[in-house]
């Protein structure tokens, strides 16, 4: 399960833009994880900050 | 909010602004959906732009010009600065923006224009019928509307979903993301009026590390990294607070922003029955620049005057509404972007060492236009070893 460290998130979209899912939505200051997600890390590469965990990890 | 329009934008940035502006101004009817509750709020760009492409959408106006820009300096990984300057009268070539302002200038001009506007309001899926968009469910604090419309803009931006959400595949390969972060730093020494682009596989891994002055002592300091390059310890964010600590130990940090920026090709197909992808939704950023703000003004124009064309002749089918994709990929914009995108490619894979000898070729050049085709032709000029070097490059650029 997609962990989102939100005191970190700097809801950029970032992440968004690279599932290839769709599992992510950025609803203004909030970043919203689907059902869709697989838990494929993506996304955590992607992140400028590192706001974003995969269980597995 | 009306229950039906012609044209319906989904974002409130440039794209959906001009989009919005071009539809309001022929006497169509048109509204701009934004999510967030402000225009031009939270800024996600390093705010570049070159003087004629801003003044082509919008007369350049000093509330929303944060500084003018005479010249670029490119340094290599080993310090080597090559400076470009401009033979252009009065050697300005471009601007660094102040977003904020400016997004809310082009919403303004296009609500002036007749357009509607509505904020804190989210597209939250689009309504199809037989299969072709026909509208979309807006939530605003809570309340779901249907809001239908003859043609859908696209323009949420790189975090897009809305074309998604219509069968388009949106995702963007993670070694094409440019994982960013900037600051806006303030009490630093820089040149006020040169913008400064370094490179390196230390500095920004397959990206570059950029200082955008918006002011006298007042920069936007940002880098942009690949996502493959990018993983704990080494993001964007912890390459660009090392620069800071070397180049801007004092600096005042009064903004922190982070982002994503898409450098690979543009979708392979912008439209669908009864929608349109501009901007950054549609991925026609610059793949070698980063730089997205006039190809999203351009695309949100072309596909408002594409939309009016087949909302006067009854036809918004996606075969009416490919004119759009066809001109955009036709037109210079589209030119530009695929042939930076080979540049791009052949840039991505150079070793420190050869980036270094590039650079050194050529410490100080005069632009008589400010381009990185300009750039690279000069390059070849002053070098000519370089051509089998940049045999690639050669093909494309000559």
């Amino acid at each position: 399960m997609l962990k989102v460290h939100r005191d970190i998130c700097g809801y950029c979209g970032c992440c968004v833009s690279v599932c290839k899912e769709g599992a992510l939505e950025l609803i203004d200051a909030y970043l919203e994880v689907g059902p869709g997600c697989t838990d494929c890390g993506v996304c955590a590469k992607a992140c400028p900050v590192g706001a974003l965990e995969v269980g597995r990890e | 909010m009306k229950k039906h329009y012609d044209l319906l934008m989904i974002g409130g940035g440039p794209a959906g602004a001009i989009a919005a502006r071009t539809a309001a101004k022929a006497g169509l009817s048109a509204c701009i959906v934004e999510k967030r509750p402000a225009i031009g709020a939270p800024v996600r760009c390093a705010e570049g732009i070159g003087m004629e492409s801003l003044a082509e959408f919008v007369e350049p106006d000093p509330c929303f010009i944060s500084a003018e820009m005479q010249r670029a300096a490119v340094v290599a990984p080993d310090g080597t600065t090559m400076m470009l300057d401009s033979e252009s009268a009065g050697g300005k070539v471009g601007y660094v923006l102040d977003r904020k302002v400016f997004d809310r200038e082009l919403v303004w001009q296009a609500a002036e224009a007749g357009a509607d506007v509505a904020v804190k309001t989210r597209a939250s899926a689009p309504i199809m019928s037989d299969g072709k968009i026909c509208g979309a469910t807006l939530e605003f604090c809570g309340t779901k509307t249907d809001v239908m419309a003859d043609v859908v803009v696209a323009a949420d931006g790189v975090e897009s979903k809305f074309s998604k959400w219509c069968g388009v595949d949106t995702t963007v390969p993670l070694r094409e993301i440019m994982s960013s972060a900037q600051y806006i730093v303030t009490d630093i020494d820089i040149d006020p009026h040169c913008t400064v682009f370094c490179l390196g596989n230390n500095v920004a891994p397959q990206g570059y590390l950029w200082v955008f002055p918006k002011g006298d002592r007042t920069a936007n300091v940002g880098i942009g990294i690949s996502g493959i390059k990018s993983g704990n310890g080494h993001r964007a964010k912890d390459y660009l607070d090392r620069y800071m600590a070397s180049k801007f130990p004092n600096g005042k940090t009064i903004e922190w922003i982070v982002g994503g920026v898409s450098v690979c090709r543009p979708l392979a197909c912008t439209v669908a029955d009864g929608l349109i992808i501009a901007g950054d939704a549609a991925r026609v950023v610059d793949p070698l620049t980063g730089g997205g703000i006039y190809n999203a003004m351009y695309t949100g124009d072309l596909a408002a005057k594409v939309a009016i064309d087949a909302i006067e002749k009854g036809d918004t089918s996606k075969d009416a509404l490919m004119t759009y994709d066809k001109q955009w990929r036709e037109s210079t914009m589209g030119k530009t972007i695929e042939r930076n995108y080979h540049i791009k490619e052949y840039m991505i894979n150079l070793t420190d060492a050869k980036l270094n000898a590039i650079i050194q070729t050529a410490t100080s050049i005069n632009l008589k236009e400010f381009s990185t085709l300009q750039l690279a032709k000069e390059l070849l000029k002053r070098n000519p070893k370089l051509i089998l070097e940049l045999a690639v490059l050669k093909n494309l650029i000559t």
